[in-house]
This record gives C-alpha cells, structure tokens and sequence, in this order.
C-alpha cells in the first residue's frame, strides 16, 4: 500500500520544523501544504477540530495532532529507519523529560523575549539563559542529545534555533556568549541536511518577527 | 532476582501522583508511598530526585528518578507490558496521547479558575469547564472507556483529576452529573476498579483540603 503523508504547516513554526526534521531523517516522501494562520483552510479545521493549530500531520487520510505526538508516531511508525527515541524505557523517559521541558520553557519565554520590554523581558531572558543552561547539562560531552545520532530531544529543540538570532535581536543580548556549547550543538545539527533542510534563515525568522510586532503594535 | 524496588514520592491529594499509583496497582505491582510535605518543607530526596521541577510525583524504581506523571505511567507500561494500558497499534496510541495531552492542557486549569475564584466563580470559567467535560463525552463516544473496552491509559490519566471536582462543584454551584451524564457515568465505572477506589480519596475530604488551602491562599 502506498503511504500518503501530508502536513499542514506554517514555515516559521518550530512545531512544524519538528515534523520537517522528522520525516526527513526517515527519508519519508511527504506533501507540505502551507497554512494562512489568519485564514485556516477548511481541512485544518476539519483534521484538528479541537486545536485548529498546525502542524497536522496526515497519515493516509488520518490526522495526528500536537508536535510531540506527531514526532513519536512517525518514529513508531517507521521505527526501522534513524530510531529517534532510545529503545530502553528508562532511556526514552529521560528524552520525554526533557522534550517536555523544551515545552514548558521555550515557547512561552521565547516569545516574552520578543512580545515584551522592561522587566518581563529581563526577567524572561534570564530564565531563558538558565533553561538553556539546563539542557548543555544534560547534553554533557555528547555530540547530540540522542547520543552518537541525532534523537528525539535533537529534534524537538533545534527548531528553536532559528528563533535565536530573533532573540538576540529583540532582547540586545548574545546567545553564544552565555551557552556556547548549546550554539555548538546546534551548528552540529545544522550539519545534517534533514535538520539543515528543515529550518528557515534566521534572518527570515527576525524578519516574520518585526512583521508580528507591528501587527501586534510591539515596539 | 533481586526484588524490585519502586517507591513515589507522594501527596495524598494530588491527581498526578494518583495516576503513578493507580498504574502500578493496574500492574499488580507493590510499592512504597512515601508522603511528602509540600506546605512544611520538601525532602532532601525529592530535590535530589527532580532537580528541575522539585515537584510529586516521583517514581524511584531500584533508585532511579521518573519525573511527570504521563512520562512515568507510559514508563510503567512499557516497563512491564501486561496488561497494556496503550493501545497496541501506533494510530491509537497516537490518539490516546492526544487525548491524554488535551486532558493536561485543559481540565486541571479550569478546575483552578473555579476553586481559585474569591467570591462567586466567574460564569466563563464554569462555561468553559462544563465544555471541556462535554468534548471528553464525545471523545469517549458509547464506549465504557476511552481506550474501547478496557481501562486504560487515557482513564488512568483522567480519573485522578475528578477526585477535585466536588470542591468544584461546591464552589461553583454546578453539578457534573447533571451537565454531562455520560461523562459522570463513566466516573462511576472507573470508581469501581480497585485499583481507582484504593488509590483516589474521598471527595469530601479533598473538598475540605481545598477549602483549608483557600485560607492558606488568602482567598478566604
């Protein structure tokens, strides 16, 4: 049987990155169909009724919803090929760890980074130094995350990246000066075409963000 | 063999950690609960153990940290496989941990935006409760539970939270039985499995925890 995947994307989306990488490093064949967020076609909201967020992953007529899931199905799915998760259990709960903490801190203090001033940013940048700082401990001497490969934390935190020049722009602070091992494992990343492939120029990303801001009326 | 050893790092009246328990039982396994005081001061540990989040639960299995309680439950089942709690074919786990993500990002909050309220609750706040029920009534569908016909991964993640939904309805002035009856009756189905009745306290006495915390909060 012939599989038909498809993803309901936005390009500058992380969530939607974390699909790209991962399909890519499966060497899945996929149509990527890009979604006007302020005009959400009638198959988005017919494939994630309850969210209506992309990415939607759509896998022979049937959606997936929500990045995480979606990089773990892809993984079972086509499990033969670049396993992103650890086949050990106490190994893949520690990549579901951290993948749940790059949730709980990336989005919402990436975007106080560039929606906000005074205080909230400050305080928001500094708590975004020490989450990054967090995970070069946890990625140690390791060249990735997953080990001697790219893995399932690789994949849910190098989207990100894209976002940082963004950051600094924004937030008049350098990344690299604080977590140079964090920018290295990055640049790492960015060696592999299906990461490579996968992300925006982060110039692009800066840009999209100077747009959002004036739409928002963000000084 | 050497016995296993599994001990949570525990408080009585939190949902997460009633998940980590009733999935142990589910297994038929023994484990040790060891209270936390989470109002007078957290054991050295908890710390050691959940550096990041200092937060219950925490499954120690032969000493070794789990933190969250959806990443433990999912470590519990694929750990020791039988009985499933995940479905076996990867579409419908895919489609339990939507549901289980939907049930993490909604129910809990709402709940907070009704205990928490001085005063009367805010209408949009019991609105948006009562809908967040009334989607997980259609996801459940005719079936006895949220997986088809056995407890599951989805039940073990919801059940937990209902234990809070009297003080909700106390403090509401709403009534989940009369609502969503569906959803009310599943409640009811899963309150009869031991290891959901062993493991989930009484209403009443969460109610009354709920009301003493309020006071803690200086909401009352």
């Amino acid at each position: 049987m012939s599989e038909e995947v498809v993803v309901l994307d936005f390009w500058p989306s992380p969530f939607g990155m974390r699909m790209r990488i991962a399909l890519a490093e499966k060497g899945i064949k996929y149509e990527s169909k890009e979604e006007d967020l302020r005009n959400k076609s009638d198959l988005l909201l017919q494939m994630n009724p309850i969210h209506q967020k992309i990415p939607v992953l759509i896998h022979n007529g049937k959606p997936v919803c929500e990045s995480l899931i979606q990089v773990q199905y892809i993984d079972e799915v086509w499990r033969h090929k670049s396993p992103l998760l650890p086949s050990d259990p106490y190994q893949r709960a520690i990549a579901r760890f951290w993948a749940d903490f790059v949730d709980k801190k990336m989005p919402d203090l990436g975007r106080k980074i560039w929606a906000t001033k005074g205080e909230e940013q400050a305080n928001a940048k500094k708590e975004f130094i020490e989450s990054l700082k967090l995970l070069e401990g946890e990625l140690g001497d390791k060249p990735y995350f997953g080990g001697e490969n790219l893995g399932y934390v690789d994949v849910v935190l190098v989207p990100f990246y894209s976002w940082f020049y963004a950051y600094e722009k924004c937030g008049d602070f350098s990344i690299e000066a604080e977590c140079p091992k964090l920018i290295a494992w990055a640049k790492r990343c960015l060696e592999m075409e299906s990461v490579s492939e996968s992300l925006p120029d982060q110039e692009k990303v800066y840009g999209f963000v100077l747009q959002m801001k004036k739409a928002f009326g963000i000084e | 063999m050497s016995k296993v050893e599994l001990v949570i790092l525990d408080f009585w009246a939190s949902p997460f950690c009633m998940r980590a328990k009733i999935a142990l039982k589910e297994k038929g396994l023994q484990y040790e609960a060891r209270t936390e005081d989470l109002f007078g001061g957290k054991s050295d540990l908890l710390l050691k153990s959940n550096p990041i989040h200092e937060k219950v639960p925490v499954l120690l299995h032969n000493g070794k940290p789990l933190c969250e309680s959806t990443i433990i439950v999912n470590y519990i089942d694929e750990t020791w496989p039988s009985p499933p709690l995940l479905p076996p074919c990867s579409y419908g786990r895919a489609q339990a941990r939507f549901w289980a993500d939907y049930i993490d990002k909604k129910v809990f909050d709402a709940c907070d935006n009704i205990w928490r309220s001085k005063g009367e609750a805010p209408v949009e706040a019991k609105r948006e409760f009562i809908e967040i029920l009334k989607q997980l009534e259609d996801a459940l569908g005719d079936k006895d539970f949220f997986g088809g016909n056995t407890f599951g991964f989805v039940d073990i993640i919801a059940i937990p939270l209902t234990s809070w939904f009297y003080a909700v309805e106390k403090l509401g002035g709403l009534k989940v039985e009369d609502e969503c009856p569906k959803f009310s009756a599943w409640m009811k189905r899963c309150l009869k499995r031991e290891s959901v009745a062993k493991v989930v306290p009484d209403p009443e006495k969460v109610y009354e925890f709920v009301l003493m915390f309020r006071k803690m909060l200086g909401i009352d």
